[in-house]
């Protein structure tokens, strides 16, 4: 590598395109350097669907119109309060700017995805979903002049006093080093190092499927952080949910979602019951479930429903196990069959009248003298053939990262890194301590990324 | 119908159902999304929708080295191949001809051979033009059983086409938004208008939809200056040749010169395409089958140039021995693809307009 770069982009998904192509476009000379091979390039956004926006009238694909307040609100209804509120209306309002950016820089939008109305005010789908925007990205920056390299896995960047001197990485079962003016870290979380994860979580994780890319091993992340970056985030919260129990352990994405807890019993191996069911619609409580099921033993759930409610939920990639008996279910899963059928006997016992049920809605439909309650769509679980799913928790993504301010810029020792910005996932928890608002990761990435590329290039020239 | 085909491309449209970030990109997804359980019929119907634009594969987060290995394109290339093969009348000659391009140029010297005997030994015409070359009866004679035939067969093969799908009763309104869609290849918009991913992996451009219509309207052409010619010689008594400003020609020379120059753009862009993402038995097939739709334009084209040469007697026969090859072999080759989507597309429109 004899090429002098101004810029460094560790990572290769959303975040650091759009920080490459804003440095790029401001005249930096810009090097990618994506770990995953090119097949693999994008890290999570490849797995993802949409952007976020706020719009105060009708913008691209979204219709009507959604302020900073109500935004700002939804996502403090999902994190709790636990918010930074400066970064978080940064986002928020620099989001509306980004859409039509994003499209003059080639990505395409769709209208919102059969089976995801409620979504069609606040969410921007990529046509062909968030592998389709990395494309595009990827097409753009390297039309612009940005060299991508693939299979380049940062090893280390070394800081001294407030300042990275140099990049190293791995490439060609070679070690490299190259010494860019400025470096902006958008590589991700640590969740696909499972050692990583347990070391936070307790053995348990070992057990836990990864939703996304086997990339995001947090390599960097780690170096900085050992280095004295500040980190931010509760290194023991990762942001789970569960999904089907028969996906693959990286890499499963959305299609291994499964919708179907409302309309079920769910058991744990010992065919026991552990939480209410139809607490709420499963849009707002599928990442209460990642924590459920983590809890129980083996880190495994069993989802049982009958013939009735197999069409009230969205296809997942898995067909569902089925028997025309629940203890022929019971075996087929591998579970106690007496148990599950007394399990299951006790909740029907439990149902009254179902006349008022209603799929989509909080019907009441509830369990009485049943612990623990089902207390929406209980339904009994009578009508033959019965199927079953196994659920296993699925990560998406760690809270833990780097701390940054409003340009992006990292800091050591509650000073700025002279030329340290970071953006995207390895970023999050800046502004998220808790939970997830569907399509705010890219918001993050898309605002972030920009921010940085741009401070960058400012320091580079 | 080959059931592993058919299970192949099941297995792929469940996993495009639970994931549908495609939905956007053409008429196959919204179908596809229609269903939670796909019949043979539902995955024949899909098959033949599909424009094999490819974008679907480009913005796949599940193609190989994925597990998944997901690649609906080829899948469903593969199905519709095997359903043109299944639903041919007669069904026993189709395969060798849809998978096989040596077939065809056999079969079209064959026809060339056929022609060049009957102008030598019978075709001796004491008309003018090109009928001192070949009578004007004789030309009809061959031509005529030549193209009602294949219609027939095509008639049949889409009556079975219909029965497999499901098919309703057609309506106008099913059949002018069929042709709606056919008439700007809706279906190689990509959604967004930028066109399809063919020759430069997942770039968009209106490169293969644009040299698709050259053909397509080329060969529109062409078929009209033919039947203008028809109407000439038999309604109004004029005979050919025809003069430069005369409807034939008007219609014939342009028809002739996007048709060759279509199939010449699709030839070339089909060498750059990955081959993976089409039915690799049919490769072959498929350039032999442009290749004698180029040949067509072309060898007219020089019929006209040449047509007061002394080589015209033999590209005469050349022109129409491929003009022969080309419609019998039209519900055995890729040109029935056209018939086929068409069909498809009636019964999309049917999906959505009851």
């Amino acid at each position: 590598m004899t090429k002098s770069y101004d810029i460094a982009v560790i990572g290769g998904g959303n975040a650091a395109l759009c920080a490459a192509i804003t440095a790029v476009e401001a005249g930096a000379k810009v090097l990618i350097l994506e770990a995953a091979p090119k097949a693999y390039r994008g890290g999570n956004s490849r797995h993802t669907r949409n952007f976020r926006c706020m719009h105060t009238g009708p913008l691209g694909p979204l219709v009507e119109s959604y302020s900073e307040e109500e935004y700002f609100a939804d996502l403090m209804k999902v994190t709790d309060g636990k918010t930074h509120e400066g970064l978080a209306r940064l986002a928020i309002r620099t989001s509306e700017e980004c859409l039509p950016w994003m499209e003059e820089h080639g990505v395409r939008f769709q209208p919102s995805l059969s089976g995801t109305l409620s979504l069609g005010r606040t969410n921007a789908f990529f046509l062909g979903g968030g592998k389709g925007l990395v494309n595009a990205y990827y097409r753009t920056a390297e039309k612009l002049g940005v060299d991508v390299m693939y299979d380049a896995q940062v090893t280390h960047l070394e800081v001294e006093e407030d300042k990275v001197v140099s990049v190293e990485y791995e490439h060609g079962d070679k070690s490299h080093r190259i010494t860019p003016k400025a470096v902006v870290v958008a590589s991700g979380g640590f969740q696909a190092d499972t050692d990583w994860l347990a070391r936070a979580w307790g053995p348990a994780a070992k057990n836990f499927l990864i939703r996304g890319t086997p990339y995001n091993r947090g390599v960097v992340l780690a170096d900085l952080l050992d280095q004295g970056i500040e980190q931010v985030g509760d290194p023991t919260q990762c942001h789970a949910v569960a999904i089907d129990g028969r996906a693959p352990k990286f890499d499963g994405g959305i299609v291994t979602r499964l919708d179907c807890v409302p309309f079920s019993v769910v058991v744990n191996q010992n065919a026991e019951r552990f939480y209410d069911e139809g607490e709420d619609v499963w849009p707002k409580r599928y990442a209460i479930w990642g924590r459920l099921v983590a809890a129980q033993p083996d880190q495994v759930g069993y989802v049982v429903i009958d013939a009735k409610s197999l069409n009230l939920f969205m296809p997942s990639v898995f067909p569902p196990i089925k028997a025309d008996t629940l203890e022929e279910l019971a075996e087929k899963m591998g579970l106690p069959a007496d148990k599950l059928r007394k399990t299951v006997d006790a909740f029907n016992e439990s149902c009254g009248d179902t006349s008022a049920f209603h799929p989509t809605e909080l019907d009441g439909v509830s369990t009485s003298g049943l612990t623990p309650p089902k207390t929406n769509w209980a339904r009994p679980i009578t009508e033959a053939p019965f199927y079953g799913y196994s659920l296993r928790t699925g990560v998406t993504f760690t809270y833990l990262g780097l701390k940054v301010n409003e340009t992006a810029q990292c800091s050591i020792g509650n000073k700025p890194v002279s030329n340290l910005w970071a953006a995207g996932e390895t970023m999050a928890g800046s502004i998220l301590g808790q939970g997830y608002l569907a399509g705010f990761g890219m918001t993050i990435g898309t605002v972030f990324g920009r921010i940085a590329g741009k401070e960058a290039a400012n320091y580079a020239n | 119908m080959q059931i592993d085909l058919i299970q192949e491309a099941r297995r792929q449209a469940e996993i495009c159902n639970a994931c549908r970030y495609c939905e956007g990109y053409c008429s196959v997804f919204p179908s596809l999304h229609d269903k939670r359980a796909f019949s043979d019929g539902d995955i024949t119907q899909l098959a033949n929708l599909c424009h094999n634009c490819r974008g679907c594969y480009y913005a796949c987060q599940y193609t190989a080295p994925h597990e998944f290995d997901l690649n609906l394109p080829a899948a469903l290339a593969e199905v519709r191949q095997d359903s043109w093969e299944e639903f041919a009348y007669p069904s026993a000659i189709a395969g060798q001809f849809q998978k096989n391009g040596m077939a065809i140029v056999i079969a079209a010297t064959v026809c060339f051979a056929l022609l060049f005997a009957l102008a030598r030994w019978l075709g001796q015409g004491d008309g003018e033009g090109f009928y001192a070359v070949m009578s004007h009866g004789l030309m009809v004679a061959i031509f005529a059983p030549a193209f009602l035939f294949p219609l027939f067969s095509i008639a049949i093969s889409l009556r079975r086409y219909w029965v497999a799908t499901d098919g309703r009763k057609v309506r106008l309104k099913h059949v002018s938004e069929a042709f709606g869609a056919a008439a700007n290849m809706r279906n190689l918009s990509g959604g967004h208008g930028d066109g399809c991913n063919f020759e430069d992996e997942d770039r968009f451009t209106q490169a293969r939809r644009f040299a698709h219509q050259f053909v397509l309207y080329g060969f529109a052409l062409c078929f009209a200056s033919t039947s203008s010619g028809t109407i000439l010689h038999y309604v109004f008594d004029m005979h050919a040749p025809y003069g430069f400003w005369s409807l034939p020609k008007l219609l014939g020379v342009p028809g002739g010169i996007a048709m060759t120059f279509g199939a010449v753009w699709l030839a070339h862009l089909k060498l750059k395409a990955d081959p993976n993402l089409g039915a690799k038995t049919a490769r072959s097939g498929e350039f032999g089958f442009i290749a004698l739709l180029g040949f067509v334009g072309f060898s007219g084209l020089a019929l006209f140039a040449l047509g007061q040469t002394a080589l015209m007697p033999t590209i005469l026969v050349l022109h129409l021995g491929a003009v022969l090859g080309f419609f019998l072999l039209m519900p055995y080759t890729k040109m029935a693809h056209g018939f086929y989507r068409l069909a498809a597309l009636v019964r999309d429109a049917q999906r959505r307009t009851p």
